[in-house]
């Protein structure tokens, strides 16, 4: 005997009225694209998604689940025929296979099928003298047992479990609408994206570079970590789109005063944003602001700054904490990336004392002495689009050159 | 030339070479530097490190690049001592040990730490249970080499690191510079091994490059300090281009012992037999599983072993009286002295070094010039 199924709870999903079976179409097709190297079946039902599993090693196969989005839990599956004597043998393989460690046990029972011989309480009777039985050792305890085999008994079959793996959470990916990041290549903008994507959102990225100010492994770099959300965008690739933006960022220190470069800075920053948006159809702006984290992010930075469009701009972070994010971060692998010592187009202009408290009056007022359409016209008709795909190498280009040497 | 001195050091091996002056040339820049350059030449280096580390198997240990094995066995023998001076200031290392361990115990001991020298049996083996007896409740470090780089016993570190096992709280580091490409991976990558030093000219790297394995969760004190390289355990410019090299020389050497180690034994029986055979000789590294095939001591009794080096290198054939570092000191070789052997053996002492480049019919022309030798000396003296 061994586990034949992994059954996949839906998350948010029972909640979706009508819509639900768009979702959940949404989720299979997901789970069939990622799992498409498995040799698995993937049946959806109304409350369930099953992966039979055909033979397959289920470890790989739930490591790959938990990064879809729109899982709730993942239950390693023994589903058998409606027969007792097969329900016993299941429930004899699971406590063998899982109960080394576990000192009580306990048999949950959930019956939809109520033609079935026995009811849910003489269920649990039944397999629990047989776990006692067999297994002197365990004794039951109905309130924290260490080990919870549930027996669920539907009409068509028998399904038995006892571990319950966490899955993403969230809403399947590409349910909720196009969207644009404003990816900089620090640590909280590409955890922004992976919050967007875990609401279903789907991503561009939009990363503002200054050549020669910054290098081209600054760009290279934001490219890696927009590949490093690939896993949980539900698609084999992602669209990047670099503004070139130094000749704005020249522009402006030549003319603003130093107090408030930042703030005109962001401004442009986000005018762009939202040209590059409106052209490409998205819904909304997605950005890493964190309130209070540095001078551009406080409320009066972003009232400031803000004024420029009515597109919702969608700050997931906007109060977590730092340790919160690097959190995720590390748990996304984009950390370490994210910390490589390249300048980005933020710091490099950065002035030593920025206004925390702009005025919005006044950074209109001083907006007035930079030609502002000529300047983001004319970095629109220089972008540069690239489609991000998670088999290239955008950092280390030379992999392959260095380990021909060894 | 017949070159017989592998474990003084071995020639570069022409495919390493070439790696080193493609790495020099294409990757020039410095990997801690900013730019592109820094960048590239930085991952030459941590690739190296990945492959390295691939080809060891390692899981939980990790590598430190050096600048060889003299320098390793004083990053891990200081280092250690100097972290854990606070636990203890008792360090056990073997008699026949490298002077790069013993002259860094005889410094500690100045500093004062105490040392105990752990005598050989005759063989040259230091046996597990004179480790055991040895072993103080302020001891901190134990240091035994794999393979003697003189004679060239094995030493029986998995046993040794079973006495090792029930002492976790002590660091025990393994001298390994002899034992590469001698299918001997089991012994100093056994999981008890906190540290392993290896340098790259013994197995036909370049030189002024090497390696630590070591156990990231045992403190060691940087002996070179600075810029902050290596996390920080060993600072200055990393070599990338030697790097990169001694990379793809282990990688060879490596993938060719089997077949190596099996000329090394045929080699060895010739020698061998030619000595045992004749009288005047005197076999140190006997023919047994205990020794490697391809590190052979004897001495010809009644001559010096130095002017045997000089007879044999007018007919162009090189070799070493004992340790080549010591060779010029004049001293008897503490190795040999330590066994307890006849003094005779000690001042003629000679040891025959294989590379994997040698060949079987190298040692047939040796054979017959210690044959002619026997006649010349005769003159000479």
């Amino acid at each position: 005997m061994k586990y034949n199924e992994l059954m996949i709870r839906y998350g948010e999903l029972s909640t979706k009225g009508k819509n639900r079976g768009q979702f959940i179409e949404h989720l299979r097709r997901d789970v069939k694209t990622k799992l498409a190297n498995f040799q698995v079946k993937v049946v959806t039902t109304r409350d369930h998604l099953h992966v039979i599993l055909n033979d397959e090693d289920p470890e790989p196969i739930i490591k790959v689940l938990q990064t879809i989005f729109g899982i709730q839990n993942i239950c390693e599956v023994v589903r058998v025929e409606l027969s007792v004597d097969e329900i016993k043998a299941a429930a004899l393989f699971i406590v063998n296979n899982t109960g080394q460690n576990a000192l009580t046990f306990k048999v949950r029972t959930k019956r939809s099928n109520r033609d079935f011989l026995h009811g849910t309480f003489e269920m649990n009777n039944l397999i629990g003298d047989l776990i006692l039985e067999k297994h002197p050792g365990l004794t039951v305890d109905v309130h924290d047992p260490d080990l919870e085999l549930t027996i669920e008994i539907r009409s068509d079959a028998a399904y038995l479990y006892s571990k319950v793996i966490p899955g993403a959470h969230g809403m399947p990916a590409g349910t909720a609408g196009l969207v644009q990041v404003m990816l900089s290549g620090g640590i909280d903008s590409p955890v922004a994206a992976y919050l967007a994507l875990k609401r279903g959102m789907r991503v561009e990225m939009i990363h503002f570079y200054s050549p020669p100010y910054t290098s081209p492994q600054a760009l290279a770099k934001s490219k890696e970590l927009t590949k490093k959300l690939i896993p949980f965008t539900g698609s084999r690739s992602v669209q990047f789109i670099a503004v070139p933006f130094a000749k704005i960022q020249e522009n402006i220190k030549q003319k603003v005063p130093e107090g408030y470069l930042m703030t005109i800075q962001r401004r442009m920053m986000l005018r762009i944003a939202d040209r590059i948006r409106e052209l490409r159809h998205g819904l909304a702006i997605v950005t890493g602001e964190s309130v209070g984290q540095v001078a551009s992010q406080t409320l009066e930075s972003m009232m400031a700054i803000n004024d420029v469009t009515n597109t919702p701009v969608i700050r997931p972070l906007v109060s977590f904490d730092k340790n919160e994010i690097i959190k995720i971060a590390k748990d996304i692998d984009t950390f370490e990336l994210s910390i490589m010592p390249f300048e980005d187009c933020c710091t490099i202009f950065a002035p030593p004392q920025p206004k925390t408290k702009p005025r919005l009056v006044q950074a209109q007022e001083y907006e007035k002495l930079i030609e502002v359409d000529e300047l983001i016209n004319d970095a629109l008709e220089h972008l540069e689009i690239t489609n991000i795909e998670s088999d290239h190498n955008y950092l280390n280009g030379e992999e392959e050159q260095i380990l021909n040497l060894l | 030339m017949i070159y017989f001195d592998n474990s003084a050091t071995t020639p570069i091996a022409p495919g390493v070479l070439d790696t080193y002056l493609k790495v020099a040339q294409n990757f020039p820049g410095n990997p801690s530097s900013l730019h592109q350059l820094g960048r590239k030449a930085a991952e030459v280096l941590e690739l190296s490190r990945k492959q390295l580390k691939d080809l060891l198997k390692l899981t939980t240990k990790e590598i430190l690049f050096t600048s060889g094995g003299s320098e390793g066995d004083n990053d891990v023998i200081k280092g250690v001592a100097l972290a854990r001076k606070i636990s203890g200031r008792h360090l056990i290392v073997s008699a026949v040990e490298h002077d790069a361990v013993l002259q860094s115990a005889h410094q500690l001991e100045k500093l004062g730490f105490e040392v105990t020298y752990l005598a050989p049996n005759h063989d040259g083996i230091i046996e597990p249970s004179v480790l055991k007896e040895a072993i103080r409740p302020d001891t901190i470090l134990v240091s035994i080499m794999a393979v003697n780089n003189e004679i060239g016993v094995i030493e029986p570190l998995n046993e040794l690191a079973q006495v090792m096992k029930e002492h976790p709280q002590i660091v025990f580091h393994v001298d390994a510079v002899q034992a590469v490409g001698k299918n001997l991976e089991e012994l100093y990558l056994n999981p008890r091994i906190d540290f392993a030093t290896f340098s790259a000219h013994k197995f036909h790297g370049p030189r002024g490059v090497g390696f630590i394995i070591y156990n990231p969760h045992r403190h060691l004190m940087p002996i070179i300090s600075g810029g902050g390289q290596e996390k920080n355990l060993r600072s200055g410019t990393e070599n990338v281009a030697a790097i990169a090299a001694m990379v793809k020389a282990f990688r060879l050497e490596v993938a060719d012992a089997k077949v190596t180690q099996t000329k090394y034994h045929e080699m060895k029986k010739r020698l061998l037999s030619f000595l045992n055979q004749n009288t005047g000789f005197y076999v140190v590294s006997k023919d047994s599983p205990i020794y490697t095939p391809s590190i052979i001591s004897f001495a010809v009794k009644g001559v010096k072993g130095e002017t045997i080096v000089h007879y044999l290198e007018s007919q162009d054939i090189y070799l070493s009286t004992t340790s080549a570092c010591s060779s010029q000191n004049h001293r008897p070789s503490h190795v040999l002295k330590s066994m307890n052997l006849p003094e005779e053996v000690m001042t003629g002492a000679l040891r025959v070094s294989l590379g994997s480049q040698n060949t079987i019919d190298e040692m047939n022309i040796f054979i017959n010039n210690l044959n002619k030798m026997k006649d010349d000396i005769k003159v000479i003296n």
